[in-house]
């Protein structure tokens, strides 16, 4: 099941009433969801994910704007109507109801043609806990659980009705992080298993690139960018995106580019064509570095950090408005720790350059 | 460690005092009292020991229409003012209008006195040879016969009797629930909606197990006061309940400890304990319930 959201804007009254004016919290919202995919909402926090996923479920009606489910306008309808599973972020499971009872709870609303027989839905709910490897805890109360076990309960109460389309609401922001690695996977093999069209509101961009088919950055209540994980990652179209994306973070410097030079801090760091003169920032992949000692930017060196494969040099740079540039370097290209200075060659593929005033992404050619 | 315990014990003293000598002290001694045959308190002499007071008091028409009374009371009103206190609860938490302003309202008869209540109870459903109360006019006007509620048959006054009890031990009911409403996690709602649960279902299986720890709270201490009505009896009958036919076991213990037939210390002894151990039997019965019911 494909959804369309077309024009989609949700404005909430403010509730300081001096200031007036509404907030806006999703801002014409337009895009489509293929069927069958899992979609990361990606954005900081006060960004708009979580209402743009209420208004997907209807528990929140848009201001403006349409939602389809393949070819029904869901606008209008209900939440109960939509046919939607959502997973909580709190999960919300009942706690005075055994985990059977739980994932049959959706069930036992069924009402007219709809409705199942006990067998029918001991079946079917033994199928749900089956794909969410929990049937041996049926028996349980929800407080006796594990938040791991608890939010498969959860997914397994959504997925039992089969809904046409599956939210996860911060999926695994209660988990602890090596749950939350493995919960990760499993969500992935669920919907791959049932193909379910699966949205999912994130903070995190980690969990976001590594188990979405699409991500979908917002800021402010605006999509900035959708698009495969990697192609976001490698073609940001403004600097809010590039900065969000990828751990370590991108180093930013303030930059000029003069007479087809790129330079950082007066040093011609690159070539570059097709751009005119004008103030830019510039912002470098941790793995765009290159230790030179002939190279073209040259950094403060404060430390080195050794990962095993990886040697992470950690140095700093007038220019720089991170307050350290971390650079990730193959650990054969060992920097010697006692000098002052460290010079890089930098990649181009891996460097991006912003408009100074309006952050938006200058594309240069080499 | 030890050195710590006997700190420990030091510091407990007042409140040991203070609950020995007011609270186990009488307990015991009232105990006693309930065995000593005609126990006079100026002499403090009795003539014997033995269960002559319990017969005395099972055998009393007075005491036997008190048990009467207050069962009736009890079995009527709680069930009936803790059902009505969380339908307005329910109902008070889904309206968002003037919520303030019902809340208050509803709340009102928990801070006015209690012999306030019964003066306008009283004016409310009297008839007297000269005037009728609002009551009686409101049946005159549907073509009814004015009826006696404060000086008449047995069924008027005990239905006066228990719309005043269950009018005052509302708003109690009403604040716990509404708070416990209002300390449900909204998400289980909205987790419902989206699953398609209709109001009823939800109401049912999911705010009422909830709440349900507050529920048995307010019936166990609803059967508690209701066993222990008194006060209420003499705002709307005075102080001669015997003759009004309408007492009740507390007020059997105060006559035989001050009212006219005064002076039966072992008598009322005898009453008291009677009270106690029926208080005591519902309550175990009520916590083995809920312990059954109330399942998280």
């Amino acid at each position: 099941m494909k959804i369309v959201l077309k024009n989609l804007t949700k404005k909430f009254p403010n509730r300081n009433k001096k200031a007036g004016g509404d907030v806006i919290a999703v801002n014409n919202f337009d895009f489509e969801i293929p069927d069958g995919t899992l979609v990361g909402l990606l954005g900081p926090s006060g960004c708009g994910k979580s209402t743009t996923l209420n208004l997907i479920s209807g528990l929140e009606t848009p201001t403006e704007g349409s939602i389809f489910f393949g070819e029904d306008d869901v606008t209008k309808l209900p939440p109960e109507n939509r046919g939607v599973g959502l997973v909580f972020q709190s999960y919300a499971l009942y706690p005075h109801l055994t985990v059977f009872k739980n994932i049959q709870f959706p069930l036992e609303n069924l009402r007219g043609s709809e409705k199942l027989t006990k067998e029918e839905m001991e079946k079917r709910v033994n199928e749900a806990a089956k794909l969410v490897q929990i049937d041996m805890l049926l028996e349980r109360k929800p407080s006796e659980l594990s938040g791991g076990q608890q939010q498969r309960v959860a997914i397994a109460r959504a997925l039992v009705k089969m809904p046409r389309v599956l939210l996860l609401d911060e999926p695994l922001s209660n988990l602890d992080a090596r749950l939350r690695l493995q919960t990760r996977e499993e969500i992935r093999r669920i919907q791959k298993e049932t193909n379910i069209t699966t949205v999912f509101v994130t903070h995190d961009q980690d969990e976001a690139m590594s188990i979405s088919d699409i991500i979908v950055v917002m800021k402010d209540g605006m999509v900035q960018q959708i698009g495969k994980p990697q192609e976001v990652y490698d073609n940001p179209v403004n600097l809010f995106v590039a900065k969000f994306l990828g751990t370590p973070p991108i180093n930013v410097f303030e930059g000029e580019v003069k007479e087809n030079k790129l330079f950082i801090n007066n040093e011609a760091v690159l070539d570059i064509k097709n751009v005119d003169n004008r103030k830019v920032f510039v912002a470098i992949r941790p793995e765009g570095f290159i230790p030179s000692s002939s190279g073209a930017l040259t950094c403060n060196l404060g430390r080195l950090e050794v990962m095993g494969r990886d040697v992470s040099i950690v140095s700093t740079h007038p220019s720089s408005l991170n307050d350290t540039i971390r650079s990730i370097v193959n650990s054969e290209s060992i920097v010697s720790e006692n000098l002052k200075e460290v010079k890089f060659d930098l990649k181009p593929n891996k460097v991006y350059i912003f408009d100074h005033d309006t952050e938006e992404r200058i594309i240069f050619e080499v | 460690m030890t050195k710590n315990n006997k700190k420990a014990y030091l510091y407990l003293i007042p409140a040991f005092l203070f609950l020995g000598a007011f609270m186990i002290y009488p307990l015991i001694d009232v105990f006693i009292y309930s065995f000593e045959e005609g126990y006079n308190f100026a002499s403090g002499t009795s003539f014997g020991i033995g269960s002559y007071n319990y017969s005395y008091v099972m055998h009393d028409q007075y005491f036997l229409q008190a048990l009467k009374n207050t069962f009736i009371l009890v079995i009527i009103t709680v069930p009936i003012s803790t059902g009505l206190a969380l339908l307005i609860s329910v109902l008070l938490s889904s309206i968002k209008p003037l919520k303030d302003l019902f809340q208050t309202v509803y709340f009102l008869p928990y801070v006015t006195n209690t012999l306030a209540v019964g003066l306008v109870f009283m004016i409310l459903f009297k008839k007297t040879a000269y005037s009728d109360g609002l009551i009686n006019l409101l049946i005159n006007f549907f073509g009814g016969e004015s009826v006696d509620f404060i000086d008449g048959p047995y069924w008027a006054k005990m239905l006066v009797m228990c719309i005043y009890t269950i009018w005052i031990v509302m708003p109690f009911k009403i604040l716990i629930l509404t708070s416990a409403l209002a300390s449900v996690n909204p998400v289980y709602y909205k987790a419902a909606k989206v699953d398609g649960t209709s109001r009823f279902r939800i109401f049912y299986k999911i705010t009422l197990p909830m709440i349900s720890p507050m529920i048995f709270y307010l019936i166990i201490t609803g059967f508690i006061g209701a066993f222990k009505a008194y006060s209420d009896e003499v705002a709307l009958f005075g102080t001669d309940l015997n003759a009004a036919g309408m007492n009740t076991i507390v007020g059997y213990v105060y006559d035989m400890l001050y009212g006219n037939s005064g002076g039966y210390p072992s008598y009322a002894s005898g009453a008291a304990i009677i009270l106690f151990a029926i208080v005591l039997t519902i309550t175990v019965i009520n916590l083995l319930v809920s312990r059954k019911n109330t399942t998280y």
